[in-house]
């Protein structure tokens, strides 16, 4: 491993190329870390959006008119707003308002980081869309089939658990994979807030070793790659779910 | 005051139902006795839908009373499951669980209302299969079965609930003509082995064959009825004799 690091070193040398991240262990160690904060950060925003999405779906059927209404101004508030005044808002408007804490160190410090509120954010930002998305999916069941199984018995419970999501659930999943897509490309805003993911470890390596270039470069193939994954994922996820003769 | 099969299985009286300003039904009266085939005929939207929907309660009613083995259904505390576990019904669309297989299908209901123990719900299913001539499709889809099989499939489903009397509402309605016959053949063998149905059927064939008695509806009263025998050769109503008329 050391002697394909080393390489790296010998290519600045020769070529001027620099990849600092790949060399040096400090960088590395940055790269790494900022690696994974985001691919923390993007599961995390993942998970709690599409907990969002279901439930917010399911209030918008709710009987109660306030219930609807409050759901639908959180759908317009977030989708028409940019999310970088969102985390903003979160994270300056929101913080101040709440109490801080003791810091162990005798000073005080806000409750919640930037990470909490950056996977907040993003997770209503997201979760927003997939209020929308779940909705959709919800509707595409046909009222004939709920009345199938209401006729055979079935609560509104049990017919929403294993009839009504499920076919949802399929319908809804090619626009779910596209939002989640944006989601993990939306997680670089936290750089705005200094959360040490990707994107802001990238800028601390290319401010010391002035190779934005290369770092730009490294960047671009590597959220390419992360947001591959999750695309591929997303797509066998799908075909495993398909039904044969249902959809298309 | 314990229902005995002495009394009607299904009594309706003077039942009145409305949509909106709409009055669809206006006071249907008739009885269905234990192991009786009735066949409810008349002209698209004279309410023979709504009338046999309101037997289980998927409709309400504005008066009058309907009554399921004494249980009266026009009762804002009536308990739909045991309502729902006496009655089942089948529809013209099949509406069958379009992400399950066969089987399942007829598994799911025992299953999940009934909480019955798999292996026997297995076993019944099986039997059911076999009943409605289905053996080598358990694993099937819906989307991949003929709309004469989805109707057997959704037959069998429906039996599996062991209800006393079985609802068919233009079931074959939406059937290529070759395979009206095996759904026909299926439920005849039910007849004959003393099943209670009510169904609403444009077959005038499998009408005068099957059925005990046969009442002709026309905007939402029951015209005339009679044995099958008598309400063919011997109809009284113009409107009977004109409807007659046209379909035979
Ligand atoms: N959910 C509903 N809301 C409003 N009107 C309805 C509803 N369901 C049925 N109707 C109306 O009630 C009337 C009777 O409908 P119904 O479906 O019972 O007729 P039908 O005798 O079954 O006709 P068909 O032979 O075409 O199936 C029609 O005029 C129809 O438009
Ligand atoms: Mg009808």
């Amino acid at each position: 491993m050391e002697v394909f690091f080393e390489w790296f070193r010998v290519l600045y040398d020769e070529t001027g190329i620099n990849l600092p991240f790949l060399y040096d262990s400090y960088d590395r160690n940055r790269m790494v870390d900022g690696f994974f904060m985001t691919v923390k950060l993007s599961i995390v925003c993942l998970f709690f959006s599409v907990v969002i999405g279901v439930v917010g779906a399911w209030l918008q059927n709710s009987p109660l008119k306030w219930t609807r209404r409050i759901v639908n101004v959180y759908i317009q508030l977030f989708r028409n707003t940019p999310p970088l005044v969102q985390l903003y808002f979160f994270y300056f408007a929101i913080s101040s308002l709440m109490p801080t804490v003791d810091n162990g160190f005798g000073g005080q410090q806000p409750m919640l980081g930037g990470f909490a509120w950056a996977a907040i954010s993003l997770s209503f930002f997201a979760g927003a869309y997939n209020v929308e998305i779940f909705r959709a999916g919800i509707e595409a069941v046909p009222n004939s089939t709920i009345e199938a199984a209401e006729a055979l018995g079935f609560s509104r419970l049990t017919t929403y658990v294993y009839i009504t999501l499920p076919l949802a659930f399929r319908v809804a999943l090619p626009s779910l994979n596209n939002n989640l897509v944006n989601l993990v490309k939306t997680t670089t805003l936290a750089y705005a807030i200094a959360v040490p993911e990707m994107l802001y470890e990238a800028n601390q390596i290319w401010s010391d070793n002035v190779n934005v270039t290369e770092m730009m470069i490294f960047l671009l193939l590597i959220y390419f790659a992360l947001v591959g994954v999750l695309v591929w994922g997303m797509n066998s996820w799908e075909r495993k779910l398909k039904i044969p003769g249902f959809g298309n | 005051m314990a229902w005995t099969d002495k009394e009607p299985m299904v009594s309706i009286r003077d039942v009145h139902k409305s949509f909106g300003a709409l009055e669809v039904l206006k006071g249907v009266s008739l009885d269905v006795m234990k192991g009786e085939v009735i066949c409810i005929i008349g002209p698209s939207g004279s309410g023979k839908s709504t009338l046999i929907r309101c037997v289980n309660a998927l409709n309400d009613i504005q008066s009058g009373s309907i009554k399921v083995e004494g249980q009266e259904v026009n009762d804002p505390h009536l308990n739909k499951l045991e309502l729902r576990k006496k009655v089942g019904m089948v529809f013209q669309q099949y509406n069958l669980f379009p992400h399950k297989n066969a089987l399942e299908n007829i598994m799911m209901a025992p299953l999940l209302v009934l909480k019955d123990n798999k292996v026997e719900v297995e076993k019944l299913a099986r039997s059911l299969i076999k009943k409605v001539r289905l053996e080598g499709k358990e694993e099937s889809y819906p989307g991949e079965l003929s709309g004469g099989q989805q109707q057997r499939v959704a037959i069998a489903r429906s039996l599996a609930m062991n209800p006393d009397v079985m609802l068919f509402d233009e079931v074959t309605a939406a059937l290529d003509p070759e395979t009206v016959n095996e759904v026909l053949l299926t439920i005849k063998e039910l007849a004959q082995d003393g099943m209670t149905c009510i169904l609403v059927t444009h077959e005038m064939g499998f009408a005068k064959e099957v059925a005990d008695h046969i009442y002709f509806t026309d905007r939402g009263v029951i015209v005339e009825h009679g044995p099958p025998t008598e309400f063919f050769e011997q109809a009284k109503d113009p409107r009977t004799i004109e409807f007659l008329g046209q379909i035979l």
